[in-house]
């Protein structure tokens, strides 16, 4: 009991940054699980979309700038994917991640430019940003929350996939790409809304995340999407609920060793992590095992 | 085939090596001389021109981006407006206008050397900066090989000026910040257990922190130390170690944009113990962010408002006069020490260039030894390292309420 | 790809590079070293190195590796520690918050090479798990490994050895580049030249031997290559090994030219732009690399800077102010992914015996090429 008084705060903000990492982690399993593609700018929409939040509060209310960041950010998902991804379907797949780099850089140096170079104080969500006390521990609202909206999202998305039509597109194209071109399935339509969904969840992830952590650069990205990657690739890539377990045992992890004193290896950690998994179970723990085609 | 080719690629080299032998042996003494060739130099023969003034140019070497560019910005709003005041210089009695030549090094100590490289290029007889000691260790060397001097502005840290002749500074230094801060907490304060976090690498709060340690401890006091790694914006569990075990306060002299995000969660997470920070923090960014909140941050600085009421004045109507100006000032026209500072940094390298009769480096490097100046900030003179001759710090804190600076004391170390 | 040469080619491409040494030589007696001409020179050969090494792998071997910054660091490190005269490990100039256990120092040119070996160890130790892995995997994974290998050389507890997180400086850097037997200086920017020729001729050799068509073999369909009886794993090893040493000789090359090192500046943003070279430059050729580092290099530290100064603004418009030069450059680095996947030279390597030949055809006019290496 003394053990987890003690160390309430980092599970809370574990379970909290897990969250938001398990919204952005979705993301990329879809992306990954559809077009085979390491998206690399998907952190970087994360991102855009909370510098979007910040400018847009300073001309709108609240009210109406929270559906405007989600709109924006749906449309610079789409406008990404079409732009920079669509015209090198048929290119060797090194080519669309590099573009998907080139994208990323590209996202990064904009907000520096936009920014200034500063970092941007994001503004405070009503309720959300209320501090609460539980059981000894004083946190925001939101890292309360966050795991009950991911969880309800993540519930909703995978009813969405297995019920909807399109959802069962998805499945489809991402069991055979070829194949269920040839059954009729207009696959732009799927990827676009692969896109869609997953910068959906990104932008969501992103109000979560910056309540917590109020300050925007242009970096803000990187890191946490690098680890929504390997949160996925742990849980197995193309697995939505294996994307979900991954990224709260990373978050988790991840506060738990900055409590214990290895901040240095906060970071190496996650990496470290994935390359276990990666040598001793490839696929991940909820991965399908892929067949490879000769 | 391969032999051959091996063989003559081989001896290609050896002939190549052979023609830069006979290259260097006529000019030998190339590089040293390279710093001369800067084109203001070539002025100084050329007489009186008619109409047009000569041209000096002054470097300004700060960071706009990254972790410190909000303070970097307020730093080179100081130059800038020493500038507007003061455009022209007397040398020998020839006037200059003065130019400055503003490089962004990015806050980081891989771009610096070459941001360094490109002051260098654009012939630049001082420079000055930087805010962060990181950029000014890391871009030193590139000025000390081209022979520029430069005064440093807020880089407290003492590898800045060790073992570099061309480096100096018109700020204090880290052990005597931090042994004032120490002072600060155990004395005033009555606190005995410090939690110390610097950035992982970074060599302005991983020295504060380290003299910081050294001065509480050999006070009686404990300290806990951690580090966070670039790019970190959740300092939860940083707060909640230094509450678990019962720190009586929180040193962390980090850069103001990770200030901004701990004084937030500090705030969320109902941390009661003050927050103690160096000179970074003196910045409106951390007004800002501590307005309202339940917050009690106590700085060390270089300059306290009102200490020079023209400049502040003055300082403020520039300021206002401009929105690219404001918008760097972090949107209001607060006044940080570093904008004092930036402002007499840019009369003690006026002084300078005066003193030295010339605007060639090397001279104006000479004349710096000596160079005296009063500033808003106090009278500045270097010692034989090349660093400030300071003695005071004034201790302020941040009042959330009036979201202003409160002056508490003037501190030195006896 | 595997025609053959003849003595004519390797004659004119020899006289090529001799041609751009003595033209380095002639631009440091002419141009103050202080110019910005010879930063781009220097840190464009230097990124033509790390370039190069990573084409090897991902060009030649078809190993999507992404762990480059990693290796450099491995390099930069060992340069500066070995290198660090004993008296400055010593004093408290630099280890400050340590002591250096570090007790010797070595040359310029041994450290540089053992520089290279150390990181052909990591890459050997790192190799025997990860180069198991396919494409993306791998290419997250050596990410991974040099984000931790990054972690590890910023730990305080091994701090005597790498001064933690702290900066290092004071090692032999360019300015103490003498000729031998003498204390004359070198010239600092052709003995960069000198440095990276001399790896990029030896990774050229490797890439035309015996050893250089198996890995295209690998790289062309793993399969065929294997059931050809090349020892698949043998191959990517040795390629990723042989890789990672030149990465380390440029992180080494890197510390000289920046003074100063220090591994926060290792990130994978470093490893993403050494990548963007290769893709500019074309996959798959060395020249390409080299044309690419140069021209990357010049666009972001020099071409574009004017983009940069907000006193160039034309009709009041407010664009240009810091920062707009990145974007700009982004975008055209955009445009060059989207329009021109192949890149500048595709997979060819620039020939100036092919180029004399169609000039005599043509009206003859003097050519010189950078990247005639």
């Amino acid at each position: 009991m003394e053990f987890l008084t003690a160390n309430l705060p980092y599970i809370l903000a574990g379970i909290s940054v897990g969250g938001q990492y398990a919204l952005i982690a979705i993301g990329y399993t879809m992306v990954y699980g559809i077009l085979r593609l390491i998206n690399f700018a998907h952190g970087d929409v994360f991102m855009v979309a909370g510098l979007v939040m910040v400018y847009l509060t300073t001309v709108f209310p609240m009210w109406l700038s929270i559906p405007m960041v989600l709109v924006i950010t749906v449309l610079l998902g789409f406008a990404i994917e079409r732009a920079a991804y669509k015209p090198l379907r048929n290119a060797p797949r090194m080519s669309i991640m590099i573009s998907a780099i080139g994208v990323s850089y590209l996202l990064q140096n904009c907000a520096l430019y936009f920014t200034g170079g500063l970092a941007k104080v994001y503004p405070q969500i009503p309720w959300i940003s209320k501090t609460v006390t539980i059981g000894g521990a004083t946190t925001k609202m939101v890292t309360l929350i966050t795991p009950v909206i991911a969880i309800v999202l993540i519930v909703v998305l995978v009813i969405f996939i297995k019920k909807t039509k399109i959802g069962m597109a998805m499945r489809a194209v991402s069991k055979d790409f070829e194949t269920s071109q040839l059954m009729g399935i207009k696959i732009n339509a799927v990827i676009s809304a692969t896109f869609i969904i997953g910068s959906l969840l990104a932008a969501v992830g992103s109000m979560l995340y910056f309540s917590n952590y109020a300050s925007v650069v242009p970096t803000s990205g990187a890191m946490p999407g690098l680890k929504c990657f390997v949160a996925a690739v742990f849980g197995g890539i193309g697995s939505i609920p294996g994307a979900v377990i991954g990224a709260f045992i990373i978050g988790i992890c991840e506060n738990l060793i900055k409590g214990v004193g290895w901040t240095t290896f906060s970071d190496a950690f996650t990496f470290a992590l994935l390359i276990v998994i990666l040598l001793v179970k490839p696929t991940g723990l909820f991965g399908e095992k892929a067949t490879d085609k000769v | 085939m391969k032999k051959i080719l091996s063989l003559i690629l081989v001896l290609v080299l050896v002939l190549a090596c052979a023609a830069g032998f006979s290259g260097c042996g006529g000019g030998g003494e190339a590089p040293p001389s390279g710093g001369d060739s800067a084109p203001t130099d070539d002025a100084d023969t050329g007489g009186e021109p008619a109409g047009a003034n000569e041209v000096v140019y002054i470097g300004v070497f700060e960071p706009a981006s990254g972790d410190n560019g909000a303070g970097g910005k307020q730093e080179t709003l100081g130059v800038q407006y020493a500038n507007s005041v003061q455009p022209t210089v007397e040398i020998n009695g020839v006037t200059y206008d003065v130019k400055l030549k503003i490089v962004d090094n990015e806050s980081s100590n891989d771009k610096a050397a070459s941001a360094a490289a490109d002051l260098v290029s654009a012939g630049c007889s001082v420079v000055l900066g930087s805010y962060g000691s990181g950029v000014s260790i890391a871009g030193g060397p590139t000025f000390e090989a081209a022979g520029i001097p430069v005064v440093g502005i807020t880089c407290t840290n003492p590898q800045v000026t060790e073992g570099n002749d061309y480096y100096f500074r018109i700020c204090y230094l880290d052990p005597f910040q931090g042994t004032v801060l120490a002072n600060y907490a155990f004395n005033e304060l009555g606190i005995d257990k410090a939690y110390c976090l610097s950035k992982l690498g970074d060599d302005y709060s991983g020295g504060l922190v380290n003299y910081f340690v050294d001065a509480f401890e050999a006070l009686g006091g404990t300290c806990i130390e951690a580090t966070f790694p670039e790019g970190n914006s959740d300092f939860t569990s940083y707060i909640a170690t230094a509450q678990n075990e019962g720190c009586g306060v929180f040193f962390s002299p980090v850069s103001t944009e990770a200030a901004q995000l701990i004084v937030d969660q500090a705030d969320a997470q109902g941390m009661s113990m003050p927050i103690l920070a160096g000179d970074t923090w003196d910045s409106n960014v951390i007004l800002q962010a501590a307005s309202g909140k339940n917050v009690n941050i106590t700085v060390t600085t270089f300059y306290q408002e009102g200490g020079d009421p023209a400049f502040d004045a003055g300082v403020k109507e520039w300021i206002n006069s401009d929105s690219a100006n404001l918008s760097n000032n972090g949107g209001d026209d607060t006044i940080a020490a570093v904008t004092a500072m930036g402002y007499d940094a840019y009369f003690v390298a006026l002084a300078a260039m005066q003193k030295a009769g010339s605007t060639d480096p090397a001279d104006v490097m000479a004349a710096l030894w000596d160079t005296t100046y009063d500033g808003v900030s106090g009278a500045i003179a270097f010692d034989e390292i090349g660093d400030a001759i300071r003695d005071v710090a004034y201790v302020k804190t941040a009042n959330v309420e009036t979201g202003a600076w409160d002056f508490v004391t003037v501190q030195g170390v006896e | 790809m595997t025609e053959k040469k003849d003595k004519k080619e390797v004659l004119y491409s020899l006289i090529g590079i001799a041609v751009l040494l003595i033209v380095i030589i002639i631009l440091e007696k002419t141009i103050p070293s202080t110019s910005i001409l010879f930063s781009v020179l220097k840190k464009g050969a230097i990124y033509s190195l790390a370039a190069v090494s990573m084409n090897l792998l991902n060009g030649f071997t078809g190993l999507f590796s992404l762990g480059q910054a990693g290796f450099m660091l491995i390099g930069a490190y060992a340069y500066a520690i070995l290198t660090m005269p004993v008296t400055i490990k010593l004093s408290d100039s630099v280890y400050k918050y340590y002591d250096c256990i570090v007790g010797f120092q070595l040359g310029l040119i041994p450290s540089m090479i053992i520089a290279g070996l150390i990181a052909a160890l990591f890459a050997f130790l790192i190799g025997l798990p990860v180069l198991r892995l396919k494409s993306d995997y791998l290419a997250i994974a050596t990410l991974g490994f040099a984000e931790i290998i990054r972690a590890i050389f910023q730990w305080d507890t091994i701090g005597p050895l790498t001064n933690g997180a702290n900066v290092l400086r004071k090692y032999l850097d360019l300015t103490d580049v003498t000729l031998p037997f003498s204390n004359i200086p070198f010239p600092p920017t052709l003995f960069i030249f000198i440095v990276a020729g001399i790896c990029i001729a030896i990774i050229k050799m490797l890439i035309d031997s015996s050893y250089g068509r198996a890995f295209k073999a690998i790289r062309d369909d793993e399969i065929a290559a294997e059931a050809m009886g090349i020892g698949l794993f043998k191959h990517k090893e040795m390629s990723f090994i042989i890789s990672s040493f030149f990465a380390g000789i440029s992180g080494a090359l890197l510390s000289m030219y920046q003074y100063t090192v220090q591994a926060s500046q290792f990130k994978t943003a470093m490893t993403y732009e050494i990548l963007l070279i290769v893709v500019i430059g074309g996959i798959g050729s060395i020249s390409g690399s080299c044309i690419g580092s140069f021209l990357f290099i010049a666009c972001n530290e020099w071409w574009l800077r004017f983009l940069d100064e907000s006193s160039n603004n034309i009709l009041g418009l407010n664009i240009m102010r810091s920062g707009f030069r990145k974007v700009v450059f982004s975008i055209i680095i955009m445009i060059i992914v989207l329009f021109f996947s192949k890149g500048i030279m595709g997979e060819k390597e620039i020939s100036i015996k092919r180029m004399v030949d169609r000039l005599r055809r043509k009206k003859p006019k003097p050519a010189v090429e950078e990247g005639a290496k």
